[in-house]
């Protein structure tokens, strides 16, 4: 019993993290129309980034916000010198993708070593509290706590703003919304940034609780991947909900089937692309 | 023409003697891993190159007819068996992988395609009391056909090279047949196609398991020749790896993955001796092919040399189709 209860407890912190990694990752793929082959690695980098930066002094919650705007400057600037000369060409995005993933594990390889680091849960919220004799970690509670409010937050962001208009306007339809005056160029610099800080923010954050190894990008890019194709893409409450589901097939998954346990996750994904293609929360493109 | 053909002619005899003038086994070892990447490359080319459709999951049709091959040979079958057996599986599963992922074209091609080879991946790597997990299954002995020991490296580099004449003379019909031509139809003009009255599914289908074929042959001659296989080689980086010599050598042409294969083995194997960091290279090289030559290095030095040598702005308007070209909804 209690260890149904340490799974669960485990299950929701881990789809904190994920939905901290999709959000961004449905973004890009609903505006881009390309799936960001290498967030997994601005994951891994953005998680590596705030060690090193909390290493030098930072503290936790400062090393993690630097690593997020170190990463968005990365993001952003992979988007305007590389992805943008393959506008238009999709596959050829893809593909590019793909391999700055190969690049920036080597890299991360490169500085960090192959020895996985497991940075300290910070000052504070370490331990844990019981509840009706269930006892919970504060800091998986408190990555719970951050993913949600992140969701409000872009939630806001994309339903009742100006910006977030535009960006759903670019979802919907580039060229109608190009036609109309929106600079969708700026558009997908944007969102890439912030879909790149986002991940970042997830790494950071998850250090503590899955440990920085080299491989983690390869982990991670398909839980984002199924994540986002459970839910749709573009659809940020998709993200949402999916990142949970994810995150309790992952778990429950390993604990049960060990030996199935990628083929459970990877099941309902392939369901979806065969059967409704748009995602579960996904509209239909008009 | 003639140009083209001595080259060729030199090519192959200079494949032929090859043993004759590598002493060491090292190098001989290089060119038949060459060789048999070659074959998985150009199968993956009547894919990507001919029908225009990009397949992340090819690594997994490899590895099965690795899987398939050395759990018989442990289980105590006899070669036959365990060749025509791992042929069979992965035909099979190269239905199973056609008719989930031609329910669509582009990125959601590419997608699902990657989603199975995870899955085939996830597979090999968890299900450890069938497939011995990370520690890989080791194979005993290599086989004897009419009765050639193909032990040493120079037999089996014979092996090897007999294969790869036969499948480069096989992609080289399939390309000139009217099936090759209704292949590239698809790709182009899949409406039209359509219109047309061809069964622009079926042609997508059948060109699959062509490509699936030969993916696993290549993929028994990798399990012989290390006389083991891992899940490494199913991961999402081996299908990446297998489409980047595709890429790289220049996709719809008959050749290109041959260079593209030589190429990426040669960085991964001599070029590691000196440089440590070859994944780091290795995307770089991905990098600029995709952004300076998306035509790829056959096609795109071709393109320049004959620039060069008209000094003529015409030739450049006859490129071949880039990877981004691909299908036409």
């Amino acid at each position: 019993m209690s260890i149904l209860l340490i799974l669960a407890v485990n299950s929701i912190a881990l789809g904190g993290v994920l939905f901290l990694l999709s959000a961004g990752f449905s973004l890009i793929f609903g505006l881009m129309r390309i799936p960001n082959l290498m967030h997994g690695s601005f994951f891994m980098l953005g998680a590596y980034l705030s060690v090193s930066f909390a290493r030098a002094g930072l503290g936790f919650w400062g090393a993690a916000l630097l690593s997020c705007a170190a990463m968005a400057v990365i993001g952003g600037v992979i988007e305007r010198v590389l992805l943008r000369r393959l506008a238009g060409q999709d596959l050829a995005q893809v593909l590019l993708t793909l391999a700055m993933s190969f690049i920036i594990a080597d890299v991360c390889l490169m500085i960090w070593t192959g020895d996985p680091i497991q940075p300290p849960t910070p000052s504070g919220l370490q331990g844990a509290i019981r509840v009706f004799s269930v006892i919970f970690p504060i800091f998986r509670l408190v990555i719970v706590l951050i993913a949600v409010t992140i969701a409000i937050a872009l939630w806001l962001l994309i339903d009742w703003t100006r910006l977030g208009a535009m960006i759903r306007a670019g979802v919907d339809d580039a060229a109608i919304a190009r036609v109309v005056g929106i600079r969708v160029s700026r558009l997908f610099t944007l969102v890439f940034c912030l879909g790149a800080a986002l991940a970042a923010f997830g790494g950071a954050i998850a250090g503590p609780f899955l440990s920085i190894y080299p491989g983690l990008d390869a982990d991670m890019l398909p839980l984002a991947l199924i994540v986002v194709i459970l839910g749709g893409i573009g659809s940020l409450l998709g993200a949402l909900l999916g990142s949970f589901l994810i995150g309790f097939l992952y778990n429950f998954g390993q604990a049960m089937f060990p030996d199935l346990a990628y083929v459970i996750l990877f099941l309902p994904m392939l369901l979806v692309l065969v059967l409704r293609p748009q995602g579960l929360f996904g509209r239909t493109p008009a | 023409m003639t140009a083209r053909k001595l080259t060729l002619a030199a090519a192959l005899v200079v494949l032929a003697t090859l043993p004759l003038w590598l002493v060491s086994a090292f190098y001989i070892n290089i060119a038949t891993q060459i060789l048999f990447w070659a074959i998985a490359a150009a199968a993956l080319n009547v894919l990507v190159g001919y029908a225009g459709l990009v397949s992340l999951g090819h690594a997994g049709l490899f590895g099965i007819a690795g899987y398939v091959a050395a759990l018989l040979l442990g289980a105590g079958h006899g070669h036959p068996v365990a060749i025509l057996a791992a042929l069979v599986a992965t035909v099979a599963a190269s239905a199973t992988f056609a008719v989930l992922s031609l329910r669509s074209t582009g990125i959601g091609f590419l997608m699902i395609t990657l989603t199975l080879g995870q899955i085939v991946w996830g597979v090999a790597y968890r299900w450890a009391s069938l497939t011995n997990g990370d520690n890989g299954v080791n194979v005993a002995s290599r086989p004897t056909p009419f009765g050639v020991d193909l032990s040493s490296p120079t037999s089996f580099y014979y092996a090897t090279f007999a294969t790869f004449l036969l499948a480069m003379a096989m992609m080289a019909v399939f390309v000139r047949s009217p099936f090759g031509a209704s292949v590239r139809g698809t790709r182009d003009q899949a409406t039209r196609m359509n219109t047309l009255g061809y069964h622009v599914w079926l042609i997508r289908f059948l060109a699959f398991l062509f490509s699936g074929l030969w993916t696993g042959i290549a993929g028994l001659l990798f399990v012989y020749y290390n006389e083991f296989v891992s899940p490494q080689v199913l991961a999402l980086q081996s299908s990446a790896e297998m489409l980047l010599m595709v890429i790289a050598g220049g996709t719809a042409t008959l050749l290109g993955p041959v260079v593209g294969a030589a190429i990426v083995v040669i960085i991964k194997n001599v070029a590691s001796a000196y440089v440590e960091r070859w994944n780091l290279l290795l995307g770089v090289i991905f990098v600029v092919i995709i952004i300076f030559m998306p035509e790829g290095l056959l096609p795109g030095l071709t393109r320049l040399w004959r620039t060069h040598r008209r000094t003529a702005s015409t030739a450049i308007a006859k490129g071949s189709v880039p990877i981004s070209e691909g299908p036409t909804r």
